[in-house]
């Protein structure tokens, strides 16, 4: 094997890893609610032109960030507003919104293609922590949006299994009817979390398009929204498992990209199909193993996940 | 209101909903497959008509010059174009009965390609008769073996079958391009990645003088009737139909669930990949980069707005294959093409959102009769 410098792919794994993260937390957040929601290549695209536009026209990442959080924020309302309030099924309801998504982020990106962001997120040395020895420059040499994931990901834990709302949360996810009964709103409580989900998506586009790769091309997710959607099951809708499934996402992509580096003598094409092989074998280590404990085929998935609720007795 | 009062209620409702002739409970078809679908295009026209007055174009001007030439000038490229969706589509609508979501048509497509190339180009020189049947065979085959493997792993280990064909179609367009960029690229073709030109009688012949109009629109037409037949006339018909309504009461009913999903799986992919043989052999006459605009994903699109029924799905193809074709056009306007997407996107959200509310309506008008009846 030719060599391979360890820990800079380390450090490229992390930082490839982030935006996926983002994608599965949102989308986590979302189908705890019971929303599935497939849109998430759509919003990262939005989320991550509108940041990328909202930089070059005002010169402040700041505001991108703001933008690209809207913008997913945005396109998820649509989602919530048709599955939530109209009752369409949500599973085709998420592929419309990919292909609006995809459509508008290339309808209104034209004139950005190719172009470099003006300004992006550079990575920022933590004072005493990047000087440790290996975990240093992996960990502790990143860009903001990777110290902010830091964050976000104990957080989400905290808030889902921790505390009331969390709890309501998972309840309008398991059994709408019960959470109903129980005076939780479950449409509101489906917009809020598919809204703040998509928000967080959003993020996630923002921080491949002015962070881990600033610049603005058609496509420029290749696929990673539906990798997000296939690593949230591989998570069994955990944040922890998430921070796991994205990062050895994101070791695939450095992997795959240090070998071509090193000069493998094997077709780069080849080593690009990796990263999304390695989802579907991910889905399959999942399901494995859940047949291995329950006996049989079987989804860990929340019970009321992509049904759409109505309290029958009403008027 | 006490449980009890509810379930009394709820009752009532049910009772009143059982004594209507079906016609006023069950959203009437007519309404269902015209007037919603019409009035949802319509609506969706209006949203992209505003959305490019917003973007400082001429709105009118666009949509007119795109529909003078996909329906007017050029209807045979729409042809040309619905041949391939109108085979995906009833594909991606028969596994779309079993409420499995195979969204890898576009992948299949590609595998159906290069089975179809691989043969074209290893036997040049054997006639028409020979290599075209054994080209459809080869690309029913590859689309079926890029099926095959969310088939297989939805049926044995319950793994998402959306997101395992989807990352298929990121693999197969990897696999297409190793081929045109290495082992396949034409050495005359002055660096393009491209592979040679097939030998005429690797070609499916042209139908209509004078147009690009090929065989492919015989394949659409006979795949329509075989699949029209497959589930409206047969046994596993059915019994797909049985699995997307309630797949646990498709268990009990003895139903061999692992065995329909896969042959549902394999027969959608055979479907893909016979759209891309005929798309590679009779229009392209040779393999090159973005052979399919994106014609496994317009053909998800167009298997639900043609409520999954075979031969609606042939004129809503030739609708989108107007659509398609436009993109052309787009450029000529200056638009961006991306505006091709997007309207497929806002199109189908409107349909989705007008069908959804009119079945809302009809069930809320019941509630309220039976208020009234009550009191």
């Amino acid at each position: 094997m030719a060599d391979i410098d360890l820990v800079k792919t380390l450090a490229t794994t992390v930082a490839a890893g982030t935006p996926v993260l983002y994608a599965t937390l949102g989308e986590i957040l979302t189908e705890r609610s019971g929303v599935l929601n497939l849109g998430l290549e759509g919003m990262l695209l939005v989320g991550g032109m509108g940041g990328f536009a909202a930089t070059t026209a005002t010169g402040n990442v700041f505001i991108g960030v703001l933008v690209s959080l809207a913008a997913g924020a945005a396109l998820a309302l649509i989602h919530a507003f048709f599955t939530c309030s109209i009752g369409v099924n949500q599973v085709v309801s998420g592929l419309s919104l990919t292909l609006v998504g995809t459509g508008v982020a290339s309808y209104f990106g034209k004139s950005l293609v190719g172009q470099a962001a003006k300004d992006s997120f550079q990575s920022l040395k933590i004072p005493v922590l990047s000087d440790l020895p290996v975990l240093g420059p992996i960990l502790f040499s990143q860009n903001l949006f990777v110290y902010f994931s830091f964050l976000l990901v104990p957080a989400l834990f905290f808030f889902i299994y921790r505390t009331r709302p969390g709890l309501n949360l998972r309840a309008v996810g398991e059994s709408p009817a019960t959470a109903d009964a129980q005076g939780i709103s479950v449409a509101g409580t489906r917009y809020l979390y598919t809204i703040a989900g998509g928000a967080l998506v959003g993020m996630g586009g923002a921080a491949i398009s002015l962070g881990s790769n600033p610049n603005w091309q058609e496509n420029i997710t290749a696929g990673r929204g539906w990798i997000a959607v296939g690593l949230v099951i591989f998570a069994l809708w955990n944040p922890w498992r998430a921070l796991v499934g994205a990062y050895l996402f994101g070791g695939m992509e450095a992997f795959q990209f240090s070998l071509q580096v090193a000069g493998v003598p094997v077709s780069s094409y080849f080593l690009r199909m990796l990263p999304y092989l390695l989802t579907i074998a991910a889905l399959v280590f999942t399901q494995w193993r859940l047949k291995d404990q329950t006996g049989r085929a079987s989804s860990a998935a929340p019970s009321g996940l992509g049904l759409f609720y109505l309290r029958r007795e009403r008027g | 209101m006490s449980l009890k009062q509810r379930a009394v209620k709820e009752l009532e409702i049910q009772k009143y909903l059982f004594t209507l002739p079906p016609r006023r409970i069950y959203p009437s078809t007519a309404i269902l497959t015209v007037v919603t679908p019409v009035l949802s295009v319509v609506a969706a026209l209006l949203i992209a008509a505003l959305l490019l007055f917003f973007s400082g174009k001429d709105a009118l001007f666009i949509l007119g010059e795109i529909f003078h030439s996909s329906f007017v000038e050029n209807f045979s490229e729409t042809v040309v174009k619905a041949i391939p969706l109108t085979l995906a589509a009833l594909g991606v609508a028969l596994a779309f009965r079993a409420r499995l979501w195979n969204i890898g048509a576009e992948g299949q497509f590609y595998g159906g390609v290069l089975v179809a190339t691989a043969l074209a180009l290893s036997f040049p020189g054997l006639p028409a008769p020979v290599i075209i049947p054994l080209m459809v065979a080869g690309g029913l085959l590859g689309g079926a073996i890029w099926g095959l493997l969310p088939g297989l792993l939805r049926a044995w280990l319950d793994v998402n079958e959306i997101i395992s064909s989807l990352m298929l179609n990121y693999v197969a367009l990897l696999l297409t391009d190793y081929f045109i960029f290495g082992p396949w690229k034409d050495p005359k073709g002055f660096n393009f990645p491209v592979t040679r030109t097939f030998s005429d009688d690797s070609r499916l012949p042209v139908l209509v003088e004078g147009t690009r109009i090929h065989f492919g629109l015989i394949f659409a037409i006979v795949a329509a009737a075989v699949v029209w037949l497959l589930v409206s006339r047969t046994r596993w018909g059915f019994e797909l139909k049985v699995m997307g309504d309630n797949l646990k009461a498709a268990r009990y009913a003895g139903i061999n669930i692992t065995r329909n999903i896969i042959i549902a799986f394999v027969l959608s992919g055979a479907l893909a990949g016979l759209a891309g043989m005929s798309e590679v052999t009779g229009v392209a006459g040779r393999l090159q980069q973005n052979l399919s605009p994106g014609y496994g994903y317009t053909a998800i699109i167009i298997a639900w707005l043609a409520r999954l029924n075979p031969w609606a799905i042939f004129f809503v193809a030739i609708l989108f294959g107007g659509l398609v074709s436009s993109g052309f056009t787009m450029q000529r306007v200056g638009v961006s093409v991306g505006l091709v997407t997007l309207l497929q996107g806002i199109v189908l959200f409107c349909v989705l959102g007008g069908e959804s509310l009119y079945r809302r309506l009809l069930y809320q008008t019941a509630l309220r009769r039976s208020n009234t009846v009550k009191e």
